[in-house]
C-alpha cells in the first residue's frame, strides 16, 4: 500500500518494455488491458485514501528535496483516476480497432507506445518534482507523436510532424521556465519551490519563467491561439488514440498549467501581480467563439469533432483564470465531463470510420436507420458538448456560468452563450446529415465490433450518469478546488 | 585567472552565435549539419570551462557525434537542400523568435551573475548535501554521478525511458517498410573497397569498445557512465554499418538482438528499483540492496543502473542508425 504512488506511474510505464519484448499482438493488447487495469485499481485506492491527507512517496528513499517525490493530493487523484479510466476503456475498445488499421507486425510496438504515453501522462500527474514533470511530459510526448502518425492516411504524418514542431517547441518553454525558477530558488522540488519563490517576486527571471511555463504549457493544451496542432493531430490519428488523447490528453496540460501556477509559483503572482488571469480570459473567449465557429465549417466529423476540443479547452481555460475556488472547480468539473463526452464522440467516430471506411459527413447520411445504436450514441454525447440538460456537460457548464456570474465576467458569460449557440449548428449539422437524408445503396463494410461500441455506450452513459447525479465528479473537483484556496491571492 | 576564463568564454560564445547565424543562413543541408556539430562542440567546451566535465562529455558524444551521423544518414535518404519559405509566412515565426529572445534577456538581468558564489543554487542547502554528505551517503568520488544515479536516479529513470520510447517510435514508424522495388541495387560500392578506411576502422573497433566499457564502468570515478557509453558503443556499431554495409551489420545485429536490448536496459533499471522495493526499501531505494552495508548497496545499485542505461542507449542508437540506412534512397 506505501508503494501506491509509485506502483500508479510504474506499472504501464514497466509495461512498454515488457509489450515491445512480445510477438503476438493479442499477448501485447493483453498486457496493455492488464497495465491499464493495474494503473486504474492504485488510482482508486489513492482516491479513496484522500480522506487520510495526502500522500507522499520518497523515490530512491531520498527525502525532498534532495530526491524526488511523489505528491498525491485532492489536485492530482482525481485526475489519476480519469486517465486511468479513459485508458482502460481505450484499451478495451483497442482491440478490433486496432487489428482493423494497424499491421498485424507493428501491433506490439503499437500498444508499447501506448503504454508509454499512459504512464507518461501519469507521471506528470503524480510527480512533486518540476524537472520530473518534465521528463514524463516528454515521454507522452514522443509516444504521443509516433501514435498519431499511424494513422491510415498519409496526412497522418504531415499531422504527427506538425506536432512534433509545435510541441517540442512547447516542452522545450517549459524547461527553459523551469531553469529559470531553479537559478532563482536552487531547488526543483514543488514544495521547496513554494516556499522560496515568495521571497522573490519582481525578480524578473522569475516573471520569464512564469512567461515561459505558461506559454509552454498553453501550447501542449492546445489553448487558441497555439492550436493549429490540435484538429488534425486527433482527426488522423488511429481511433484508439484519438479517444485517448481527446479524453485526456490536453487535460494533462491543463492539470499542469494549474500545478505550476498555484501550488508552485503561487496565485498571487500568476493571477495577481502577473495578468496571466486576464490574458487566459480572452484567449478563453477566443477559442470557445472562433473554434466553434471554425467547427461548424468542417466536413469531416473528426476535424469537426477536434475544432470542438480547441472550444472546450476555452470553457475549462476560462473557470480555471478565473482563479477563484468556484471558477476551478468548474473548470476542473468540466476537465472531468468532457474528458468523457469527447472520448466517446471520437470512440464513437471510430466505430462509423470501421463500418463506413470514412468519417466525412456526408458518408454519415441515412445513419439513423443503419445505425441507429451509434447514431443515437453521437446524438447524446453531442447533447452534453452543447450543454443541455441531462448531459455532464450541462452540469460543468452551469457551474462555469455561475462562477463568471459572480465575478462580473457578463462578457465571457456572454461568449459562453454565444459558442453554445455555435455547437447547437455543429452538432446539428451532424444530425441533419445522419437523420434527415437518404442513406447511400452502398453496404456497409464490417459487421459491428461489440467491444467498440460497447466502450462507447459506456462513455455515454458515464456522460449522462454524472449528468443526473453529479455528486462524485463535483465531489472531487471541490476537493481539488478547497486544497489549493488557499494559494489563490 | 579569472579573467582568462572570463576571455575564453566570450571567445567561446561569439564562436556559438556565428554558428548559429551560420546555419540559420545555409541552405545546403550538408553544411548546415557539420556547423550544427561544431555548435555543440563548442558547447561542450563551454561546459568544460564551467567544469562541467560530464556534462561536456555527454555533449561531445550525443551532440556532436551519433546525432550528426543520424542527420547525414537521413540527409542521404532525402534532398539535401532547404526549399525557399515565402517570405511573408517567415513573419510570425519571426514575432515568435524575437519575442523568445526579448524575454530571455529580459529575464537574464535578474539572474545571478555568471559564476556568482552566492547565488541562490550555491546558496540552497541541497548543494552542500550533495558536495558534502554524499561521501558518506554514497561513497561515489564522483558527485554527478551520485545526483544522477542516487538522489535524482528516478529522473534518469525517466530520462531513459524518453529514449526508450524515441527507439519505439522509430522502429514503429520505419520498420517493415516493404522494399518497393526488388531489382533495387543498394549502393554496391561498399566503403570497405577502399583498403585504407577498412584497415583503419578494423584497428579502430577494440580501441572503440574497450573505450566504452572503460566509460561505463569508471562513471563512477571521473567523467561518463551509460549514456555516453552506450553512445560510443553505439558509433562503433555505427562505423561498421557505414564500412562494410548495412547487410553485414545486420549480421553483427539482428533486428531481434536489438528490440531485445532495447527493452531490456529498461528492465533492468526498473528491476532493480523493484527489488528494492521488494527488499524493503522505496523505488530505487539502493541501501536497501545491502541492509548492512548501505554504500555498497549504493555501489551496487549505480552500477546496475548505469548498465541498464548503456544497454537501452547503445540498442536504441544503433537501431535507430540501421533503420535509416536501411531505407531505399529517394530518385
Amino acid at each position: 500500500m506505501t508503494h501506491l504512488p509509485v506502483l500508479q506511474v510504474l506499472i504501464p510505464l514497466m509495461g512498454a518494455p515488457a509489450c515491445a519484448l512480445l510477438r503476438q499482438r493479442r499477448a501485447a493488447w493483453t498486457l496493455f488491458l492488464l497495465v491499464t487495469g493495474g494503473a486504474l485499481v492504485c488510482a482508486v485506492l489513492l482516491v479513496l485514501r484522500m480522506e487520510q491527507g495526502s500522500v507522499r512517496y520518497a523515490l530512491g528513499g531520498w527525502p525532498a528535496p534532495r530526491g524526488i517525490e511523489y505528491v498525491i493530493d485532492p489536485l492530482n487523484a482525481p485526475m489519476l483516476a480519469l486517465v486511468s479510466l479513459i485508458a482502460l476503456i481505450v484499451a478495451v475498445y483497442a482491440r478490433p480497432s486496432v487489428e482493423a488499421e494497424i499491421e498485424t507486425r507493428r501491433i506490439p510496438l503499437f500498444y508499447a507506445c501506448m503504454c508509454l504515453c499512459v504512464a507518461g501522462m501519469l507521471g506528470v500527474i503524480a510527480t512533486g518534482d518540476a524537472f520530473n514533470a518534465f521528463v514524463f511530459l516528454e515521454i507522452t510526448s514522443l509516444s504521443s507523436y509516433a501514435l498519431i502518425a499511424m494513422g491510415k492516411r498519409r496526412r497522418a504524418l504531415l499531422a504527427a510532424f506538425r506536432y512534433l514542431i509545435v510541441g517540442t517547441i512547447g516542452a522545450t518553454f517549459l524547461l527553459i521556465g523551469i531553469a529559470l525558477a531553479y537559478a532563482v530558488t536552487g531547488t526543483l522540488n514543488m514544495a521547496d519551490l513554494a516556499q522560496r519563490l515568495p521571497d522573490v517576486y519582481g525578480n524578473r527571471a522569475l516573471t520569464a519563467a512564469v512567461a515561459f511555463v505558461v506559454v509552454g504549457l498553453a501550447v501542449k493544451m492546445a489553448l487558441f491561439p497555439l492550436h493549429s496542432w490540435l484538429p488534425g493531430a486527433y482527426a488522423e490519428a488511429p481511433s484508439a488514440v484519438s479517444t485517448l488523447l481527446a479524453g485526456v490528453g490536453t487535460k494533462v496540460a491543463v492539470y499542469a498549467f494549474l500545478r505550476f501556477a498555484l501550488t508552485v509559483f503561487g496565485g498571487s503572482l500568476v493571477f495577481g501581480l502577473l495578468p496571466v488571469g486576464s490574458i487566459g480570459l480572452v484567449a478563453a473567449c477566443a477559442a470557445m467563439v472562433l473554434a466553434s465557429a471554425i467547427a461548424c465549417f468542417q466536413r469531416d466529423l473528426k476535424y469537426l469533432l477536434g475544432w470542438s476540443s480547441v472550444a472546450q479547452i476555452g470553457y475549462i481555460v476560462a473557470g480555471l483564470s478565473l482563479a477563484t475556488v468556484d471558477g476551478i472547480s468548474a473548470g476542473y468539473l468540466h476537465m472531468i465531463n468532457h474528458a468523457v463526452t469527447k472520448a466517446a464522440l471520437f470512440a464513437a467516430a471510430g466505430v462509423l470510420l470501421m463500418r463506413l471506411g470514412s468519417v466525412d459527413l456526408q458518408a454519415l447520411a441515412g445513419l439513423g436507420r443503419r445505425m441507429p445504436w451509434t447514431f443515437a450514441a453521437i446524438l447524446l454525447a453531442g447533447l452534453g458538448l452543447i450543454g443541455l440538460p441531462p448531459t455532464a456537460g450541462f452540469v460543468s457548464k452551469w457551474a462555469l456560468v455561475l462562477a463568471l456570474v459572480e465575478q462580473g465576467q457578463w462578457f465571457v458569460v456572454g461568449a459562453v452563450l454565444g459558442s453554445s449557440l455555435l455547437a447547437v449548428v455543429y452538432v446539428g449539422r451532424i444530425v441533419e446529415i445522419a437523420w434527415f437524408r437518404e442513406p447511400p445503396e452502398t453496404p456497409l463494410l464490417r459487421p459491428p465490433a461489440v467491444p467498440m461500441v460497447a466502450m462507447t455506450w459506456l462513455l455515454v452513459l458515464m456522460s449522462l450518469y454524472f449528468g443526473l447525479s453529479p455528486v462524485l465528479p463535483a465531489a472531487l473537483a471541490d476537493g481539488a478546488a478547497v486544497a489549493v484556496a488557499g494559494r489563490l491571492r | 585567472m579569472t579573467s582568462e576564463i572570463e576571455l575564453i568564454s566570450l571567445v567561446l560564445f561569439a564562436i556559438l552565435v556565428v554558428t548559429a547565424i551560420g546555419i540559420t543562413r545555409l541552405r545546403g543541408l550538408y553544411g548546415a549539419v557539420m556547423l550544427a556539430a561544431l555548435f555543440s562542440l563548442v558547447i561542450a567546451c563551454l561546459f568544460v570551462v564551467l567544469d562541467a566535465v560530464d556534462v561536456a562529455f555527454t555533449e561531445a558524444a550525443v551532440g556532436a557525434g551519433i546525432s550528426t551521423v543520424l542527420m547525414l544518414t537521413v540527409l542521404a535518404l532525402t534532398r539535401a537542400r532547404e526549399a525557399v519559405t515565402p517570405r511573408r509566412r517567415l513573419w510570425p515565426a519571426g514575432i515568435g523568435s524575437v519575442l523568445t529572445g526579448g524575454l530571455l534577456i529580459y529575464g537574464s538581468q535578474d539572474l545571478p551573475a555568471f559564476g556568482a558564489r552566492d547565488s541562490p543554487v550555491q546558496r540552497h542547502p541541497i548543494t552542500e548535501a550533495y558536495l558534502l554528505e554524499s561521501q558518506n551517503d554514497i561513497g561515489v568520488p564522483n558527485t554527478v554521478t551520485s545526483v544522477l544515479a542516487s538522489y535524482r536516479g528516478y529522473d534518469t529513470f525517466g530520462e531513459l525511458a524518453v529514449i526508450f520510447t524515441a527507439g519505439t517510435a522509430v522502429l514503429l514508424l520505419l520498420s517493415y517498410v516493404p522494399r518497393h522495388d526488388p531489382d533495387f541495387e543498394r549502393r554496391k560500392l561498399l566503403l570497405a573497397d577502399y583498403r585504407i578506411l577498412r584497415v583503419v576502422s578494423k584497428i579502430l573497433f577494440p580501441f572503440i569498445f574497450l573505450f566504452a566499457l572503460y566509460v561505463q564502468f569508471h562513471g563512477d570515478y571521473g567523467p561518463g557512465g551509460g549514456f555516453q557509453a552506450g553512445v560510443i558503443f553505439a558509433s562503433g556499431f555505427v562505423l561498421y554499418g557505414l564500412v562494410f554495409g548495412i547487410d553485414n551489420a545486420r549480421r553483427v545485429v539482428p533486428r531481434w538482438l536489438l528490440r531485445v536490448l532495447i527493452s531490456s536496459g529498461l528492465l533492468l533499471y526498473g528491476g532493480v528499483g523493484l527489488t528494492s522495493m521488494l527488499l524493503g526499501g522505496t523505488f530505487l531505494d539502493y541501501d536497501a540492496l545491502s541492509p548492512s552495508h548501505p554504500v555498497m548497496g549504493q555501489h551496487v545499485g549505480i552500477l546496475l543502473v548505469e548498465l541498464g542505461v548503456g544497454i537501452t542507449v547503445a540498442g536504441v542508437m544503433t537501431a535507430i542508425f540501421f533503420v535509416f540506412a536501411d531505407r531505399r534512397v529517394l530518385q
